[in-house]
């Protein structure tokens, strides 16, 4: 009796190892939420990225022939999951992490060079990782929170003008939403606005109330807004409630998603959003992940999922992680890549015009290309607007005010790496 | 049969008062540290990566044991409820971290220690309603605590030097040539320092309980009026359940963040991780050392083995098997409460009884 308890449980640890380990495929993982309160902008972010990775494999069957492999962790936006899912990684050879939060990224900022597996946050993380000779590891590409702060400041800018503007500047108060408020601390003085902040605590996110009767108190010109999750609909609801002109209210690219306006629907029409990826259906790798994954049913959206802010997003991050992976395997030569190529591929990519095309990503998204020194991009973001039922663009790219971005990415750079001692950087030529 | 203690004879008053004075639980004691020191260490848990069962297994449940002690005592001895615990471990995270930037050469260990001070001090000062008011009240005081320190965590940004992303970010340190903290230091140099703090602040919590301050703490617990008629000091008795819980909250605050995170923010340390230490120590058992072991095994470990295996081996999606999980340990509370209400650690003695008698319980 004990020797068969015993043989069953070899077998059964054997058969568990085996499972785990299968080399020869591209290891993408992704760290994602489907459950928890942010969860219904999570899974659509998650179904885009891993959509367009399926795609790939089943239209081209993966990259440079090597299929990819999309390994999701579940994280529910909370961060001491972050470790357990880095490391449930490890070993396995992973080409680059996305953790699809700032505070993991702030975990796993520091274990990135040592484990050689760069990390890319596209549109959120730590705004200083642009910086890509302190920052050797880390991207996001297309583009900071202080840039799109900035170029949210550039289009009121052109629409009243800043000067004697009193904003105001309600976020989730986390490492997320505080990002931005250096930029308008250096900014205010600089243009001559007025500012004030409504933090909203992560459990308050349901209840705005009391910041709501500050801005009618206050009565500011604009509001600007970083919020996350359910903390987005009910801002632009209160907004509505206290007849807040909803054209003088501009979300981040995480506050205009067509899960957060599409429950106010009407309502909602005027609220404004930075973002830098257009919606809609009608580009070719959008066709195609319609195409070859949700009409095949390899996927866990519906047909709602394809044009929607949030899942297009996730397939422009796939879409420039793939891109990388194919520059990585053309310079190195080999097709089955590591992190470490993979670092290389993510500097030297080259999304042009042409390229964008032949990837059907033309008129969805600006073309950007990869670099040694700036591991932000262009960084140029563009305001649209909701129309009661969907997102429509309104202005052209507003490029970020890159000598103020700059400097101040610099600042912050070399902050973090003076706070931690022995910081590997790199030089760029 | 398994549990047999006839003929194991006490002679001296000594051997009658040892920790472990069965001959069978020093068996059982050395198998686990054998486990806990040797084998894991080596080779792992069966079926998950070496990597992943130090930094995601091993290294947390570990400090969630001794926050569970922490807590233990002053819920299971002290009888003195407390719903701040996440920010009491909070106050052990950011001091360590104020500690070593402000002094860089300062031995990382002592700098741990250093934090569960002041978190001890900080404990005192929020369990002084506790010498007016009990139960539900207290409760209320102590959530005040915790919705005051996560206010100030995010509110007072000297507390985490003043950093634009609002968290904070672990700094090298070594010691012997060893690295001990940072993204450079090894798993198992981690582990062997929290289980070191661990072995040592059991063997304090055990003594401190059995001695003169533990029993003043229990008579406390069980009718404050008697324990005062026959000499006890509410005062002294409750202020250093506070102060010594939190110096085990601290503690293992400050080990969380610097030997298991790599860096924090202040949602690691809200109510809902409150709530989880406290299923902790009820699941564990109130009132017993044993138990917080097994609290935080049952209530860490299981759920994060589960998924990695549902994972592996059955194929299923992550979030299916997170949202199963959380059921499946709701369901496990439920179940342990109603069974036995004193927990794990009631379980365990139960079934040390029955083995005593095996084959012929009644």
């Amino acid at each position: 009796m004990k020797k068969t308890i015993i043989s069953a449980f070899v077998a059964i640890s054997t058969l568990i190892t085996t499972v785990g380990m299968s080399f020869g495929d591209l290891l993408v993982p992704v760290m994602t939420y489907r459950v928890g309160p942010f969860a219904a902008n999570g899974t659509q972010n998650a179904n885009g990225f891993v959509d367009y990775l399926t795609m790939l494999n089943e239209r081209d069957g993966g990259i440079g022939g090597v299929k990819i492999k999309v390994e999701e962790c579940e994280t529910g936006y909370k961060a001491e999951k972050g470790v357990e899912c880095y490391e449930s990684y490890r070993g396995k050879n992973p080409l680059v992490h996305t953790p699809n939060s700032t505070g993991i990224t702030l975990q796993i900022l520091a274990k990135a060079p040592e484990d050689k597996t760069p990390i890319l946050t596209m549109g959120y993380g730590l705004s200083a990782a642009a910086k890509g000779e302190t920052f050797p590891w880390a991207f996001n590409y297309p583009t900071s929170y202080f840039s799109q702060m900035t170029s949210i400041l550039k289009y009121i800018d052109s629409q009243t003008g800043l000067k004697d503007q009193k904003i105001g500047f309600i976020f989730l108060e986390s490492g997320y939403g505080r990002e931005p408020i250096p930029v308008l601390e250096q900014l205010a003085p600089k243009f001559g606005f007025e500012y004030f902040l409504l933090p909203v605590a992560g459990k308050d996110a349901q209840n705005q109330s009391s910041h709501w009767l500050t801005v009618r108190k206050e009565k500011p010109d604009w509001m600007i807004m970083w919020g996350w999750g359910v903390m987005n609909p009910t801002a632009v609801k209160a907004a509505i409630k206290s007849r807040y002109p909803l054209d003088r209210f501009v979300g981040n690219w995480w506050s205009a998603g067509d899960v957060d306006l599409g429950p106010i629907g009407e309502a909602g029409k005027g609220y404004k959003g930075a973002t830098f990826n257009a919606t809609g259906t009608d580009f070719p790798a959008v066709q195609d992940v319609i195409k070859h994954v949700v009409s095949k049913g390899l996927t866990k959206t519906g047909s709602e999922g394809p044009g929607t802010v949030l899942y297009n997003r996730a397939m422009w991050n796939a879409a420039l992680i793939a891109e990388a992976i194919k520059t990585a395997q053309d310079i190195t030569g080999k097709k089955e890549i590591t992190g470490e190529d993979m670092r290389i591929g993510l500097e030297n990519f080259v999304l042009d015009e042409a390229r964008l095309k032949e990837l059907g990503f033309a008129g969805m998204v600006a073309p950007i290309v990869g670099s040694c020194k700036d591991h932000e991009g262009a960084g140029a973001a563009f305001i649209q607007q909701w129309d009661g039922s969907k997102w429509v663009k309104i202005t052209d790219a507003i490029d970020p005010m890159k000598d103020i971005a700059q400097e101040m990415l610099t600042k912050a750079a070399a902050q973090y790496a003076s706070n931690n001692a022995g910081w590997t950087t790199q030089t760029c030529n | 049969m398994y549990f047999r203690e006839t003929g194991q004879f006490k002679s001296k008053y000594k051997e009658e008062l040892a920790a472990f004075p069965i001959f069978e639980d020093k068996i059982g004691i050395a198998i686990a540290a054998l486990l806990a020191f040797v084998l894991i260490p080596i080779f792992g848990l069966p079926g998950l990566s070496w990597d992943f069962t130090m930094s995601a297994v091993m290294i947390p449940v570990v400090i969630f044991t001794i926050t569970t002690l922490g807590l233990n005592i002053l819920l299971g001895f002290a009888g003195q409820i407390s719903l701040g615990t996440a920010a009491f471990m909070g106050v052990g995270a950011y001091s360590c971290y104020k500690i070593m930037t402000i002094f860089p050469d300062l031995n990382a260990l002592i700098c741990v220690v250093l934090s569960g001070i002041v978190t001890a001090f900080v404990g005192t000062i929020f369990g002084l309603p506790s010498l007016r008011i009990k139960g539900f009240y207290l409760m209320v005081a102590t959530l005040a605590a915790q919705f005051f320190l996560e206010w100030a965590f995010i509110r007072i940004p000297w507390l985490y030097n003043y950093n634009i992303s609002g968290a904070i970010e672990v700094p090298y340190k070594e010691m012997f040539g060893i690295v001990l903290t940072g993204a450079k230091s090894e798993p198992l140099t981690r582990y062997f320092v929290c289980l070191g703090f661990l072995v040592v602040l059991t063997w304090l919590a055990s003594n401190v309980i059995r001695g003169r301050i533990g029993r003043s703490w229990m008579m406390i617990r069980d009718m404050d009026i008697a324990a005062e008629l026959i000499g006890v000091r509410p005062l002294t008795a409750k202020l250093s359940a506070f102060a010594f819980s939190s110096f085990y909250i601290g503690i293992s605050g400050a080990l969380m963040v610097f030997f298991w995170l790599g860096a924090a923010e202040v949602e690691s340390f809200d109510i809902n991780h409150s709530f989880t230490y406290l299923f902790m120590v009820i699941i564990g058992g109130l009132g017993s050392i044993t138990g917080c072991y097994f609290g935080a095994i049952l209530v860490w470990v299981v759920p994060v083995i589960l998924k990695e295996y549902g994972k592996s081996v059955f194929g299923i999606d992550a979030f299916v098997m997170e949202n199963f999980t959380t059921i499946l340990l709701g369901v496990v509370m439920v179940v342990i409460l109603i069974v036995e209400p004193h927990g794990l650690a009631r379980i365990w003695q139960i079934a040390k009884q029955k083995l005593r008698l095996w084959p012929f319980p009644y």
